[in-house]
């Protein structure tokens, strides 16, 4: 009923809409653009403008079929990572459709940067808790025109005013005459109508599904094990393999004993690269004994002597140094020197790992005349380039075939293991599905840059703040991922100073710098929450700091720096007004506050934890805030905000990757630890009503909430001020 | 032990030197019968380094006088015993002075190997000479004063190095005869297994009492009920020597899991049925730890240690300790559970654990990375408590000492 | 060979004594429902019945399961209580990727197999060897405690 449909390939979807009779494909556009043909060929990444920047120009988006047979597709343009996207989208283009939920498939778009690019981001790419706030209005116009359509060619089959027609449930209905159409019978004459200039969207008052908690299309197939996820491909003649890469990187393979991985049961070939080797076998197991057989010799190459002390104190050395300045309001330098009180602190953010549940998997097929792929991916134009580049085939001849991913976080937005699968396939003639296993999904993970801030700011002797500096250095993502979204001549990277070169307060004196230093030997990537997630628990933990240091209740020294902000300072007030902020708490337990606004929402979040006498943290209760302007689906939202807020609390308190002798040192969840059930807090979301708002993201903001807010709480409990992610490495325990 | 006596005294009728000369067939029966004394010997486990190759040496071996390296006993002429006549090299395992009169310290059990018949000894030459020469050269030895003057070892052997063969018990059978041979002379179980003197040599008085060697519990073997072996039936010590865990004793970790994968497993069942029946004549020695009472795991406990096994350690273990995953991780009646102080148990928290066994590789990952030090502590007392009927008493700070011990293993004898 | 008894079928698979449960499940019998997490028996991904008992199938040989009852997520649903546990995650929307979720339903139903009306703390504990990265475990534990009422 409500399957998802597997993802469709972009041969068929224009197949679909092309045939005599098929029925009807929308193009759809928005005001001022005409009407774009469907590329023939899917191009390259459009590179017109990296994340943050509005893009010129909105490529006309495919995203309705419906077939004579009645049968309605959603194609959806964002990737499905468990984040609920394609059930909020669905939703967007099935209100103004006049469809229920309960009619509709949907599929993966399949990659075409001309018709799904995302107009936050440039690129037809999943991140950034984007796609709401980019879909909320082309989507709603395209359901939109297509039901003016369907309507249009009802009323002139009836010959009809289409005003007096009526959509409903997939139906158009004349109430005057009883008659009605189903979509499926309008499919056809709906194609021959011109394209509406200028659509009208519904009322809000009168949207039946946004705003109402919706069920979620896809979780029906993921609680009976039916969900095929891209580790899940069968194909005939598929193969699997695993893959086993250089421990350092920049290291070679120097050898391996390929005839004892040959020799052992059910593996049927070995693969060697200059950086990897794989092996490939009837089933993982003998694929693993193979791995594991072939006693792998490497030369470690140039970073065999990195740790994570030599990155360290490289990066210690590089803050020294003047950075390229991002924001500049007064002179907060003197105004700190002049002070009655100030502070000085470094804080310390690690790398980290993804590791989504889901391990990096690639099924591919390579043929002399073209490449079949099957993986779950959040870029899947740059995923077709990959194979492109790495097999020398034609784009048009790789069809890449887009499945539900098992989280991604941002891992899924690069596409080396697809690059890696690709020059292992070459190889081979059969289709393969390449698993790393969970070491290798870690220790060759592209990790969340290492940050290191510097943050001074003083106080006058009534406790305000009168100034203050912060310089983040650390490596930049965007500089290497999308280069054009660099500013300052490529030399600021937005990212790295979002939340802390504008914060939701209103500070007399600010300076934030940006020195770029890039990790010896490692690869730096996207991670839930980017920028945000690293600069509000800085920004949030030194507010806390400074309340402290004026003597003044966190909640009110906060309030008076929001005068200017009314959203901000209302979800504030919601949060701490439910977490019974002024009610005490038993020795060893406090509050801790934290509020943020970023990917165009207002959070703000309460924790109550405990901090034992032996340093061991016990969270006991979360209240969230948020106000992201109008609701789609309420009930994701709170799911995204639990879920998000444990994601950040287990960073808080367990996650960091470090390097010794140019490996990392974590390798499995017995050592890069996950939150588990015992230890996740009550949390309660609450929704501020706020439809008139501007709308924002809401994905990643539970996880930048999540730190800030645990740092504050433990210091409200037991004193100690937390400077460094993970806490709970032992920090706590020397009290 | 006849079979052997007697292929000893053909090797001995054909005089020095003349294992080359020998038919290739004696030739290959000696190297073959060397093989399995190697194995006997366990000299692998200790003349190995992870990631050398096999006999390197490299192996860094921590004492409370320093830190020792293995040498290399590949035939490799520069680094390894290439150059070592049959005299020397019986010199160095009846003993201790290696060739060029160096003295050896004492972690070469040779005061065990003294009681090695000189036959034995050279079937062990002629299959290691059979090997591969790896040329690798072990790191040097950073004993502290008094210890880095080898010459001190000299008045160490008279105190503790008997330096004589094996004489077979008259009045006991061979079979028993044959077990004393192989638990004294080649298994070295003593070594680990017989408390410490205070110039470190065995304290034959307290023999097979149990020891803490590296941070490690060797048990008592003694015939004492509560602290040794007494309440284990032949067939439980048997399947423990051979496979490395015994129902309702949990499995071999550590030290004991090498000596498990590398020496006893190799046994045939009749040596190792010797080895118990020598094992089962010692005399009670009521010493260390008890062994675990015998608990019916309850679901009622509430303590935060609980939560903390489930999450970690039921995957494997499950939540009752019996163990799903296989007989190796099954907990019941585990010596260590018997250990208040969890002295084995954080070792294995810390270093993990690991056998290779005939149903493929049973592993424990260290923990020490993701849980911190009164989480730990937790852990093991649940462990305890739960599964060995008895109060833990663990503390963060012993959980410390382990966890600091196990990340700068060379940080003790850093004299030089 | 190897006799399998799998969701009520049986399958005679020539395969290692040691290979363990989970890739027999998927990459020879098909059944791609159940997970693989991390291979070392520390996030639950894995988890299937045997003998009625919660396991983690990635560390289990094939040697020790030959003749006993399996039970996988593809057939949890046509008992009782795995019928209830999937209606109430459901009902509860717990689900966000779903990766970790066949794992998550067979350790609550064998849960509630075993204690019909847990308590947090009988959620916790039969639950913590179940990760979820995602984050959803206060609605697992909202949703345990709806299929234990139904």
């Amino acid at each position: 009923m409500n399957a998802i449909a597997p993802g469709t390939s972009r041969r068929a979807l224009l197949k679909g809409g092309a045939a005599a009779g098929g029925g009807l494909l929308l193009g759809m556009f928005l005001p001022g653009l005409a009407r774009v043909a469907v590329a023939q060929d899917a191009g390259g990444p459009s590179g017109s403008g990296g994340p943050g920047t509005a893009a010129a120009g909105f490529a006309p988006n495919a995203y309705i079929r419906i077939d004579p047979a009645g049968a309605v597709t959603l194609i959806m343009p964002d990737t499905e990572s468990g984040q609920g996207i394609w059930t909020s989208t669905a939703m967007l283009l099935a209100e103004e459709l006049e469809v229920g939920m309960d009619q509709v498939k949907l599929q993966a778009a399949p990659p075409d940067n001309k018709l799904y690019a995302s107009p936050l981001l440039g690129e037809q790419a999943t991140g950034g808790s984007a796609s709401t706030r980019a879909d909320w209005i082309p989507l709603r116009k395209a359901g939109a025109a297509a039901r003016t359509m369907l309507i249009q060619a009802a009323a002139q089959r009836w010959s009809v005013d289409p005003a007096t027609c009526q959509a409903s449930k997939a139906m158009v209905t004349h109430a005057e005459s009883g008659r009605s159409l189903s979509y499926g019978e309008l499919a056809d004459e709906a194609g021959r109508q011109p394209v509406p200039k200028d659509v009208k969207l519904k009322d809000p008052a009168t949207f039946r599904l946004i705003g109402t908690p919706q069920k979620r299309l896809d979780t029906p197939a993921k609680v009976n094990g039916t969900a095929v996820f891209g580790i899940d491909m069968k194909l005939p003649g598929l193969k699997i393999g695993t893959v086993s890469a250089s421990p350092v990187r920049g290291g070679r393979l120097v050898s391996i004993n390929e005839a004892a991985a040959r020799s052992v049961p059910g593996v049927q070939d070995v693969v060697r690269l200059d950086d990897a080797y794989a092996v490939i076998g009837d089933h993982m197991w003998a694929a693993k004994m193979g791995l594991q057989a072939a006693a792998p010799v490497w030369d470690d190459g140039p970073n065999a002597g990195v740790s994570s002390a030599s990155l360290t104190q490289a990066l210690d050395a590089a803050s020294r140094g003047d950075g390229v300045v991002a924001k500049q309001k007064g002179d907060p330098a003197s105004a700190i020197k002049s002070a009655a009180k100030s502070i000085d602190v470094v804080y310390e953010l690690p790398f980290l790992s993804h590791a989504p549940m889901e391990p990096i998997n690639t099924t591919i097929h390579v043929r002399p005349d073209g490449a079949d792929l099957w993986v779950g991916t959040q870029v899947p134009v740059r995923a077709l380039m990959a194979v492109a580049h790495e097999t020398g085939l034609p784009p048009e001849k790789i069809q890449v075939h887009n499945q539900i991913m098992g989280g991604a976080f941002g891992r899924r937005l690069d596409v080396d293991s697809i690059t890696q699968a690709a020059r292992i396939a070459r190889h081979l003639d059969y289709p393969v599905k390449l698993i790393w296993t969970r070491e290798e999904d870690i220790q060759h993970d592209l990790f969340r840059p290492f940050y290191y801030d510097r943050i001074s700011a003083g106080l006058d002797a009534g406790g305000n703040i009168v100034g203050w500096t912060h310089k983040v250095t650390g490596s930049s993502v965007m500089a290497r991922w999308a280069p054009p979204g660099m500013k300052e001549g490529g030399r600021l990277d937005p990212d790295a100073v979002e939340g802390a070169a504008e914060t939701p307060y209103d500070l007399p004196a600010h300076r934030v710098e940006y020195v770029r230093a890039e990790p010896q030997g490692l690869t730096t990537a996207w991670w839930r929450g980017v920028g945000p997630t690293h600069n509000v628990f800085v920004v949030e933990s030194v507010m806390d700091e400074l309340a402290s240091a004026a003597g003044k209740d966190p909640v009110s020294f906060r309030r008076g720096l929001l005068g200017h902000n009314p959203r901000a300072l209302a979800v504030l007030d919601l949060a701490v007004s439910k977490s019974g902020w002024n009610q005490s708490l038993p020795h060893g337990r406090g509050r801790g506050v934290a509020l943020q606004f970023a990917f165009g929402s207002y959070v703000a979040a309460v924790l109550d934890a405990e901090v034992a006498a032996d340093g061991t943290v016990r969270i006991h209760r979360a209240d969230v805030a948020v106000d992201c302007g109008p609701v789609v689906n309420p009930d994701t939202i709170r799911a995204q905000l639990e879920g998000g807020l444990i994601f950040g609390l287990t960073m808080a308190l367990y996650s960091e990757i470090t390097l010794s002798n140019g490996r990392v040192d974590q390798s499995n969840f017995h050592d890069y630890r996950m939150m588990r059930i015992n230890e996740a807090p009550v949390v309660e979301v609450h929704v501020v009503d706020n439809p008139a708002g501007s709308i924002g993201g809401i994905g990643e903001t539970g996880t930048a909430i999540a730190a800030p807010a645990l740092a504050n709480a433990i210091f409200a409990a037991s004193g100690r001020r937390l400077r460094r992610i993970p806490f709970a490495t032992g920090q706590l325990a020397s009290a | 032990m006849r079979m052997i006596l007697k292929a000893g005294v053909a090797v001995a009728a054909l005089g020095f030197g003349a294992a080359a000369a020998m038919p290739a067939s004696a030739q290959s029966d000696l190297v073959k019968r060397g093989e399995y004394l190697t194995r006997a010997a366990d000299c692998q486990a200790c003349h190995s380094a992870a990631g050398g190759g096999a006999f390197a040496g490299g192996r860094a071996f921590t004492l409370p006088m320093g830190v020792l390296y293995s040498p290399n006993i590949t035939p490799d002429a520069e680094t390894g015993i290439g150059r070592y006549t049959d005299d020397e090299f019986v010199r160095v395992l009846h003993s201790g002075v290696a060739r060029g009169g160096k003295h050896l310290y004492p972690a070469m059990p040779y005061n065990s190997y003294t009681l090695m018949t000189r036959d034995d000894a050279l079937a062990i030459k002629a299959y290691l000479f059979s090997l591969p020469a790896v040329h690798a050269t072990a790191p040097a030895n950073r004993m502290s004063f008094p210890y880095n003057i080898r010459a001190v070892m000299i008045g160490w052997n008279l105190l503790n190095n008997p330096d004589h063969r094996f004489t077979p018990d008259a009045n006991a059978t061979p079979e028993r005869n044959r077990g004393a041979y192989l638990v004294e002379a080649l298994g070295h179980c003593a070594q680990c297994h017989t408390p410490r003197t205070a110039t470190q040599g065995l304290d034959t008085a307290r023999a097979y009492a149990g020891a803490v060697q590296q941070g490690w519990n060797a048990y008592n073997l003694t015939s004492d009920a509560a602290h040794g072996l007494k309440n284990w039936s032949d067939a439980a010590l048997e399947q423990y020597l051979s496979t490395g865990h015994a129902d309702g004793h949990g499995p071999a970790s550590g030290p004991m899991a090498e000596a498990v994968q590398y020496s006893l497993h190799y046994l045939t069942p009749s040596d190792i049925h010797a080895m118990v029946v020598y094992l089962r004549g010692i005399p009670a020695q009521p010493d260390g730890p008890e062994a675990p009472l015998p608990v019916v795991a309850s679901q009622s406990n509430p303590d935060p240690g609980r939560q903390l096994f489930a999450e970690a350690c039921a995957g494997c273990h499950l939540p009752s300790g019996e163990g799903r995953q296989s007989a190796w991780a099954s907990l019941r009646g585990d010596h260590s559970l018997g250990d208040p102080s969890a002295t084995n148990m954080l070792q294995v928290l810390a270093h993990g654990s690991q056998i290779q066994t005939d149903q493929g590789l049973m592993f424990m990952h260290a923990f020490t990375r993701a849980y911190t030090d009164p989480e730990l502590a937790e852990m093991a007392n649940y462990a305890i408590t739960q599964f060995g009927g008895r109060q833990g008493d663990v503390t963060a700070q012993q959980v410390k000492a382990v966890r600091d011990a196990a990340e700068k293993p060379e940080k003790i004898g850093s004299g030089s | 060979m190897i006799t399998l008894l799998v969701n009520g079928e049986s399958h005679q698979v020539d395969l290692p004594p040691d290979m363990p449960l989970l890739w027999a499940l998927r990459d020879v019998l098909g059944l791609t429902g159940t997970k693989f997490g991390c291979g070392i028996a520390q996030c639950g991904a894995c988890t299937v019945h045997v003998a009625g008992e919660a396991v983690r199938s990635c560390l289990l040989p094939l040697a020790s399961v030959s003749g006993r009852p399996i039970t996988t997520i593809e057939a949890i649903g046509a008992t009782a209580n795995g019928a209830k546990v999937q209606k109430a995650w459901l009902d509860t929307e717990v689900v966000q990727c779903g990766y970790c979720q066949s794992g998550q339903i067979m350790s609550a139903t064998a849960l509630l197999d075993r204690v019909p009306q847990p308590t947090d703390a009988d959620i916790d504990t039969a639950m913590a060897g179940n990760i979820c990265r995602c984050g959803t475990y206060v609605r697992i534990r909202k949703a345990i405690h709806n299929a234990s009422q139904a």
